[in-house]
């Protein structure tokens, strides 16, 4: 058994599930901590339309410069899902519909013309496809020059981890320091509109920036770990969270555990899971993610301290 | 034959009975979509029904897998509608039950429902690739909907189940009706509002599993959405508003349909929904209503009437006038002269500004509780609003006031 246990975290380990799980961690986290903010403002679904536009983003991106390269990619995928707010921000206003139909119109339309660009375009000499956009390469962000361990200490095997690593990590840490940097204002707007804009507080550029900051979030991790993790990730650790807790700090530390909780065993399962059962094949990890996180949430659901509506009786 | 010549002749059904029948299909699917989305969309509950169309994939792979396990072909479109109807029948229970049992709003049950199935069935169509190698082949064309290659009992399939779909939103409609509009007086009527909004999604759920084949599970809800906006353009009465989401729905499907059929490389589900999405930019610029051509010719007209008023006062209290928009419209109506001065017919129509003014600024003080006062919007001239009586009890105080006779 511990042989087993050595075996499995060993060079073959560092080599080719290291970095996915990791990769996977940061993705997750990225996207659950802005995610607690959409969900208590009751804009969970913002992530949702801005995983769906991410396709039409970088298909444009890709018309435009013909080539597939990381950069202009995260900045028609960044662009597209700002275009997609302000068109949402438009349909709503001169339609006069709810924000979930102007949704659902403008990510439906994106997708569609994604899509579309992608048939009638010739890249099939280059990988982008649209399950791919969906799905993310997780299991394929191997670290082909690790020989175990001490190649973390290895400045040059470290150069030549996958770059969705170090990106993503970036990105994180911009995060982190959004949410640190304006935490009393984003507190106070997302609980009570009205007071923070009467203490000065710019609510709706803070609610812009808030969206920003998820298609960012939203983009750098879609690459890696494709939409689907990206969904689930916004809203499944932050509702389990929200049922943990009354206060958000806690709520946050509650999402990050369980994004990370997710990802981890999300990535094993994936993996190894299937050997359990004799079948020498894998399975997506990105489905498996998201698989777990709808688990944890169920089971906060049934036994979260914090289940109920204040005021609501609890059922016997 | 061209691209256009083919067009024309599968729009009218003349390319092929298969062709004719997937277009039918797809018109009677966005037919059925457009109605039931339309009580869905009043009801403002539009995207539940893309929880309800992610949740059809898990059903998909086990419908699938079930199949083959039984020795059957996999691929049986009536076994993965079926499954597909169970599993999303599942996730809509889902979304209800965390809406209802914890403090989670709707948008993160739907968000969290999609996801989650979605996730599952991705895992379990990995499984499926794992398999019975080679007959797993086209179960991920679900994801974004294909006709290439469809046979003619599955385009039946589509079909009957189109029309009997329309027929359900038909004979369900009152209560539907009701219930989007006013849940706490259907309840009072004894309708069971718990029901009818299951019903109501239970139809935007036949409409997502019988769209699977053609317009995939990512877009279907684009067929329940779509319409219903756009028809809202055109309407502020709900009869109306129906048919003409469901008149707009079964167009795109079927114009979709005929568009994909003439360009072999085209997705279906894709062109669908951009044919929808057409209907909606024409109906957002041009509806008479509440399109934003009509709004914006309002706000001009209005915006003219506006600057000749105060033009008109300007010169009849003698004052320079700078405004650029103000002279140039004064100008064109022959109000004023090149060099700035009145003319004739300017003096009279200045003349008749100011009276106007100063008897509306008395009936303010004389009659402040007429209901004339509070629907003035500074344009409209008094005659048009008070009757001859009051305007000549109006000009009485005015006089008097004045000192001089009327």
């Amino acid at each position: 058994m511990i042989d087993n246990l050595i075996t499995a975290l060993g060079a073959e380990f560092v080599q080719l599930s290291l970095t996915p799980i990791v990769i996977g961690i940061l993705g997750a986290v990225a996207c659950a901590l802005p995610g607690n903010f959409l969900l208590l403002r009751r804009q969970a679904l913002i992530g949702d339309a801005i995983s769906h536009v991410v396709l039409p983003g970088i298909v444009a991106a890709f018309l435009v410069t013909g080539t597939i390269t990381a950069v202009p990619m995260m900045i028609g995928a960044g662009g597209a899902a700002i275009v997609a707010v302000i068109l949402i921000e438009i349909v709503k206003r001169l339609g006069r519909v709810e924000p979930g139909a102007a949704m659902g119109l403008v990510f439906t339309t994106l997708f569609a013309a994604g899509v579309l660009f992608l048939e009638m375009t010739d890249t099939s000499s280059v990988h982008i496809d649209v399950q791919h956009a969906l799905l993310g390469n997780l299991e394929s962000l191997i670290w082909f020059d690790a020989e175990g361990w001490q190649s973390l200490l290895d400045p040059v095997a470290l150069a030549t981890l996958p770059p969705q690593l170090p990106r993503l990590a970036v990105v994180l840490l911009a995060i982190v320091l959004f949410i640190t940097l304006f935490w009393k204002e984003l507190k106070i707007s997302t609980f009570d509109a009205a007071f923070a804009e009467a203490i000065g507080i710019r609510t709706r550029v803070l609610g812009f920036a808030l969206v920003v900051v998820t298609a960012i979030a939203a983009v750098a991790a879609f690459d890696a770990v494709g939409s689907i993790i990206v969904i689930a990730m916004f809203v499944c650790p932050p509702a389990a969270a929200r049922l943990m807790t009354n206060q958000l700090g806690r709520q946050i530390g509650w999402s990050v555990a369980f994004a990370v909780i997710s990802a981890v065993l999300g990535y094993v399962f994936a993996g190894y899971g299937p050997g359990w059962f004799g079948s020498p094949y894998a399975v997506s990890a990105a489905g498996m993610i998201a698989t777990i996180s709808g688990i944890i949430l169920l089971l906060a659901c049934l036994f979260g301290p914090q289940r109920k509506r204040t005021g609501q009786r609890a059922e016997a | 034959m061209s691209f256009l010549d083919y067009f024309i002749s599968a729009l009218f059904l003349q390319a092929g009975y298969n062709s004719a029948l997937v277009a039918v299909g797809a018109g009677l699917l966005g037919l059925a979509g457009g109605g039931a989305g339309a009580f869905i969309f009043l009801r403002k509950r539009a995207l539940v029904s893309d929880a309800i169309s992610h949740a059809t994939l898990p059903g998909v792979g086990i419908a699938f897998m079930l199949m083959v396990a039984f020795g059957g072909d996999g691929r049986w479109l009536p076994g993965l509608i079926i499954g597909s109807a169970i599993s999303s029948g599942i996730g809509l229970l889902m979304v209800e039950w965390i809406t209802r049992q914890t403090r989670l709003t709707e948008d993160a049950a739907i968000g969290a429902v999609l996801s989650v199935f979605f996730g599952l069935g991705i895992v379990l169509l990995t499984i499926i690739q794992t398999m019975s190698s080679g007959r797993q082949a086209g179960l991920e064309n679900f994801l974004l909907g294909s006709t290439a290659g469809m046979l003619i009992s599955e385009a039946t399939t589509i079909a009957i189940a189109g029309a009997l779909a329309t027929a359900f939103v038909f004979m369900l409609r009152r209560p539907m009706t009701l219930v989007a509009f006013d849940p706490e007086y259907a309840a009072t009527t004894g309708i069971n509002v718990r029901h009818i909004d299951l019903a109501m999604m239970g139809l935007a759920l036949i409409v997502t599993v019988i769209g699977l084949k053609i317009v995939g599970l990512i877009l279907i809800v684009a067929l329940l959405i779509i319409p219903p906006v756009t028809a809202r353009f055109w309407t502020n009465q709900v009869g109306p508003m129906i048919g003409i989401a469901a008149a707009i729905g079964g167009l795109s499907g079927y114009i979709g349909a005929v568009l994909s059929a003439a360009v072999a490389s085209l997705p279906t589900g894709p062109i669908i929904v951009l044919v929808a999405f057409g209907f909606f930019v024409i109906s957002a610029l041009f509806s008479p209503l509440r399109g934003g051509l009509a709004s914006a010719l309002r706000h001009w007209r209005f915006q003219r009437r506006v600057h000749r008023r105060q033009g008109l006062l300007a010169l009849a209290r003698r004052e320079p006038i700078y405004d650029g928009f103000t002279l140039r419209i004064l100008r064109q109506s022959g109000m004023i002269r090149r060099d700035g001065v009145a003319t004739l017919r300017g003096k009279t129509a200045s003349q008749k500004a100011a009276r106007d003014e100063a008897r509306w600024a008395m009936a303010r003080r004389i009659l402040p509780d007429d209901s004339a006062i509070e629907r003035y919007d500074g344009l409209t001239p008094i005659e048009d609003m008070m009757t001859p009586d009051q305007i000549d009890e109006i000009d009485r105080v005015i006089s008097e006031q004045s000192g001089a006779p009327a």
